[in-house]
């Protein structure tokens, strides 16, 4: 993972696969939960992250303290779609779903999902941007928008904003070119007074 | 409302109780305390201009001035979620502690489910099973935006679950919110009592005994089972804890709740039922203002 990706290779995001040394590699089963290794080292399934690389990445991007996920287990169903989950559970485990999905690898860059933001997402002090009201609403309905004020990184950011003299996560926006792009999914969307 | 005659006998103020039947209920949320502490939640709430009315029993139970509590703030936060107060009920009876592995029998569409990974600060394992492959996807839903991460979701019927899955082989606990003809909903849903007749009550009772006797069967010793209907039909409430303590080793154990209703029946047209089902709980919609309800807590013995 590199720091903000810049504009052209946003424009380009895909499901593409990192290109993994296949050797002695299994490929992985979509039809069942794997737990991801704790290092890359300890990796069986091609082109899987590990948990060290997970939470490098939440702190490196969002800043977001490692420690945060102590009493959590991070795994994988599906290609580059990785699941939080708190509880117990042997590995591989083929059941409906365990916790929720927290982030999607397997491309270029990683993409953290929604309902993860709006559960961990007070964590985070870094790759967040706080909207105003009119703003905030349109992020929620899941409307592009022009952002004139961000200096920081390009790429995926936590969208915040103030309510009841705090700030709350609102989930994700892909900023690119002075845009920021909601990331909302459809059925999470709303049309907020 | 005709087949609720048959309850004239055994329900106290019986025109009371039509009369609340009648009326459509209010609208109520709970506060997802996984995501906000319940000040966090209310001040939100008022950011909003939400008007809100705590519930005396459980101030996490909030009952809400605004037709559509889905297009609210919080709700898009996760902060609330839309969720009658009496279902609100088994859970609270259940009492899980963080922590511990808890089973969700009949678990879609998940507001149970989230509420006792809420009550177990979203620590432990909740195993949350439907039979119902369609109410499943409300169920996951309802779980990844509530950010409850504790859950676990499962597709079985549960008469006949398997622990086979898991890494250990017993519950400290589980919730039977069974299947039931649903008369209890009647002001959500004025045609629930369309299909009703005494084939459907006796097919569906035979159900929520298999799924009460599976339950405790994996769930510890000491361990707690809670049993709730959304319905007020005696074969489906007293008689199906009366075949468990009569076919599991159990028994029907008391628990605080700070809402008016009945004892549970000892007897209902030919039979009779053990002393101890007077520890169940009838809350009847005039009661509280709310949907009908029973539920019973059952302590595993063996």
């Amino acid at each position: 993972m590199g720091d903000g990706p810049d504009g052209d290779d946003i424009a380009e995001i895909g499901e593409t696969d990192i290109a993994g040394d296949s050797d002695g590699l299994e490929q992985n089963d979509g039809q069942r939960f794997d737990r991801l290794p704790e290092t890359p080292a300890e990796r069986t399934v091609e082109g899987r992250v590990s948990r060290e690389e997970v939470l490098e990445y939440f702190a490196d991007r969002f800043d977001i303290p490692p420690e945060t996920f102590d009493d959590h287990t991070f795994w994988e169903k599906g290609a580059g779609k990785i699941w939080i989950y708190a509880g117990e559970a042997p590995t591989p485990l083929a059941i409906e779903a365990i916790g929720m999905t927290c982030l999607r690898t397997r491309q270029e860059h990683w993409k953290p999902t929604t309902d993860f933001v709006q559960r961990f997402g007070t964590h985070a002090s870094d790759c967040v941007i706080e909207l105003e009201g009119p703003e905030a609403r349109r992020f929620v309905a899941g409307e592009d928008q022009e952002i004139d004020r961000w200096d920081g990184d390009w790429g995926y950011l936590i969208a915040t904003h103030e309510i009841g003299s705090d700030v709350a996560p609102m989930g994700v926006g892909l900023y690119v070119h002075g845009e920021l792009r909601s990331m909302v999914p459809k059925g999470r969307q709303r049309d907020l007074p | 409302m005709e087949p609720l005659e048959r309850y004239r006998p055994i329900i106290d103020d019986f025109k009371a109780f039509l009369g609340a039947c009648e009326r459509p209920l209010p609208s109520a949320v709970r506060i997802n305390t996984i995501t906000a502490s319940t000040e966090r939640a209310l001040a939100m709430l008022e950011a909003d201009d939400v008007a809100y009315e705590q519930a005396e029993w459980n101030p996490r139970v909030l009952r809400l001035e605004t037709a559509s509590p889905g297009s609210t703030w919080t709700s898009f936060h996760g902060v609330t979620h839309g969720q009658e107060e009496v279902s609100a009920v088994p859970p609270v009876v259940l009492d899980p502690q963080p922590g511990e592995r808890v089973w969700d029998c009949c678990g879609a569409p998940g507001g149970k489910a989230t509420q006792i990974a809420a009550r177990m600060d979203d620590r432990g394992t909740v195993v949350a099973n439907d039979s119902n492959l369609g109410r499943l996807s409300a169920l996951r839903f309802n779980a990844e935006r509530l950010g409850a991460t504790s859950l676990a979701v499962t597709n079985h019927d549960a008469r006949n679950y398997s622990m086979k899955p898991f890494s250990f082989d017993e519950f400290d606990r589980a919730l039977v919110d069974a299947p039931c003809s649903c008369e209890g909903t009647i002001r959500k849903n004025p045609d629930a009592l369309e299909d009703w007749s005494p084939d459907h009550i006796a097919s569906v009772s035979g159900i929520q005994k298999g799924i009460l006797r599976r339950a405790i069967q994996t769930t510890r010793e000491g361990g707690t089972v809670v049993y709730s209907t959304c319905t007020f039909a005696p074969e489906e409430n007293e008689a199906v804890v009366q075949h468990a303590i009569e076919n599991e080793p159990c028994r029907v154990v008391d628990f605080d709740l700070d809402l008016k209703y009945a004892p549970g029946l000892t007897a209902w047209e030919d039979e009779t039922f053990d002393s101890t089902l007077e520890r169940a709980a009838r809350i009847y919609p005039h009661h509280n203002d709310t949907g009908g309800f029973f539920v019973a807590k059952l302590e595993v013995t063996a």
